[in-house]
């Protein structure tokens, strides 16, 4: 647990020293989710109807950008080798690199979308479905792009490749996060779609650092 | 016999043998059901004539999956035991199993067409045999992104791995989520919901399909096995040519 909570601390200090990543996929998302507005016209009913999706894909497309550099630097200048090393397992270490990934673009995400619903005229009802659905999906998100992202380690073309690595593993989330804000705006509950997005939650938390450690470790092999 | 074909030139020696008569029977299958299929079986009641892409459609959608629960396995295999023909097999897997998804996904879209109205619609089967197509293609674009290809092989074997949540997925769609897509009706604990004169065109075709998968899967692993020769003659070319200049 100390192990994980000083790379965890490590990692959070180089993104605040280095910097603007968080911020600049906060303004990804919301650049990218403005655009929707230009793209299908103004109208507030069609806009409202689209709005759950489209904050979705935004908020997926977001997570996806940075993950690149979850390993990247780590990679090229060796350090991922040293924490490879020490006597802490891998697992915990990838587990910690994904906590920090969250932190630094799932939660400013989270932080960003209610704005971002304001803008696309969600209906108020969807508000809160939107926000629990993200709170479960985006950890989610974090963790199954892990595994892209040590998958890609050394390789050409890197992020590109990522998308088409992570983006098919990302459609289950996709899906039942929406269809939770849909279900609530539609006049139902949203429990079974967040029941299964908490599911996805559950079953990727073990496996995905579990994976995402076997992939690392082809990469510094 | 498992760790027996682990030696590349006893397999070869193998294949070589195996491979005409695989080629035969393939042949002999596929055309039978063909046969059977197009001339000597009776049209739907509703469906009329275009029942018949059933004939490719359904074998090409089971192989489909049954390439890609293939393709985890050697890569589990790959992964486990550091078997090398397990790898090459995987990587030899891999285009074929697309092949197949894309002829699944392109006869249904004619099928539904006349049946369904509509070229596509977003059906829980579609959609994740979609996504399988999109597994392949990002298995064999990590397989080929390194410029080490032992690296590429054990990345995407991983990556095979993870994918493989999307094949039960698929498989039980259609019981899940009641969609547009009928139900499975020859693979069932009651026995098949359909006829013989239809049943023996397709499970001839199911097997033809099968045998073709391996017959180009032989030729695949061949072909691989080659070029890695190739590879390290030209490598060792290269290193004595530049210790003697």
């Amino acid at each position: 647990m100390n192990g994980f909570l000083q790379i965890v601390r490590r990692d959070l200090h180089l993104a605040m020293r280095q910097g603007m990543d968080s911020l600049m996929v906060v303004a990804f998302f919301v650049i990218a989710v403005v655009l929707f507005p230009f793209g299908v016209g103004p109208e507030s009913s069609i806009l409202a109807r689209i709005a759950p999706g489209v904050i979705w894909v935004a908020a997926l497309l977001s997570s996806m950008l940075s993950l690149e550099r979850l390993f990247q630097a780590d990679y090229e200048d060796g350090s991922l080798e040293l924490l490879a090393l020490q006597p802490v397992a891998l697992e915990i270490t990838v587990m910690a690199k994904v906590t920090v990934h969250w932190l630094t673009t799932g939660l400013p995400l989270i932080v960003a979308a209610p704005l971002l619903a304001v803008l696309m005229n969600l209906p108020d009802d969807g508000f809160v479905p939107l926000m629990i659905a993200l709170a479960l999906g985006t950890p989610a998100l974090s963790l199954i792009g892990t595994i892209g992202a040590a998958l890609i380690l050394g390789s050409r073309r890197g992020g590109i490749l990522l998308s088409l690595l992570v983006l098919p593993l990302y459609i289950p989330v996709l899906i039942f996060g929406v269809s939770a804000v849909d279900a609530v705006i539609g006049g139902f509950s949203a429990r079974p779609q967040l029941l299964i997005l908490s599911g996805l939650l559950v079953a990727a938390l073990p496996l995905c650092p579990w994976a995402g450690a076997a992939a690392v470790r082809q990469g510094i092999e | 016999m498992f760790h027996r074909f682990a030696n590349p030139t006893r397999f070869l020696r193998f294949a070589a043998v195996i491979q005409p008569w695989i080629a035969a029977i393939t042949v002999a299958l596929i055309g039978s059901g063909l046969y059977l299929g197009l001339f000597n079986s009776p049209a739907d009641y509703q469906q009329g004539e275009t029942v018949r892409i059933m004939y490719v459609h359904v074998p090409s959608a089971w192989m489909a999956l049954f390439c890609y629960s293939a393709m985890a396995g050697a890569c589990a295999i790959a992964l486990i035991w550091k078997h090398p023909l397990a790898e090459l097999s995987a990587k030899a897997t891999a285009p074929i199993g697309a092949g197949f998804t894309f002829l699944a996904l392109v006869t249904g879209s004619l099928w539904g067409k006349p049946m369904w109205g509509t070229w596509w619609v977003w059906d829980a089967r579609l959609t994740s045999m979609l996504v399988l197509l999109f597994l392949y293609l990002g298995y064999m674009a990590l397989n080929n992104a390194f410029d080490d290809p032992a690296r590429g092989a054990k990345s995407s074997s991983i990556l095979a791995l993870v994918g493989f949540v999307n094949v039960p997925i698929i498989k039980f769609s259609v019981d899940w989520w009641n969609t547009l897509h009928q139900p499975a009706s020859v693979v069932k604990m009651t026995g098949p919901a359909i006829h013989a004169s239809m049943l023996t065109p397709l499970l001839l075709m199911g097997v033809g399909f099968t045998t073709y998968y391996l017959w180009v899967m032989l030729i695949r692993i061949r072909y691989e096995v080659t070029a890695n020769k190739i590879r390290t003659l030209q490598r060792r070319q290269a290193a004595t040519g530049e210790s003697q200049a």
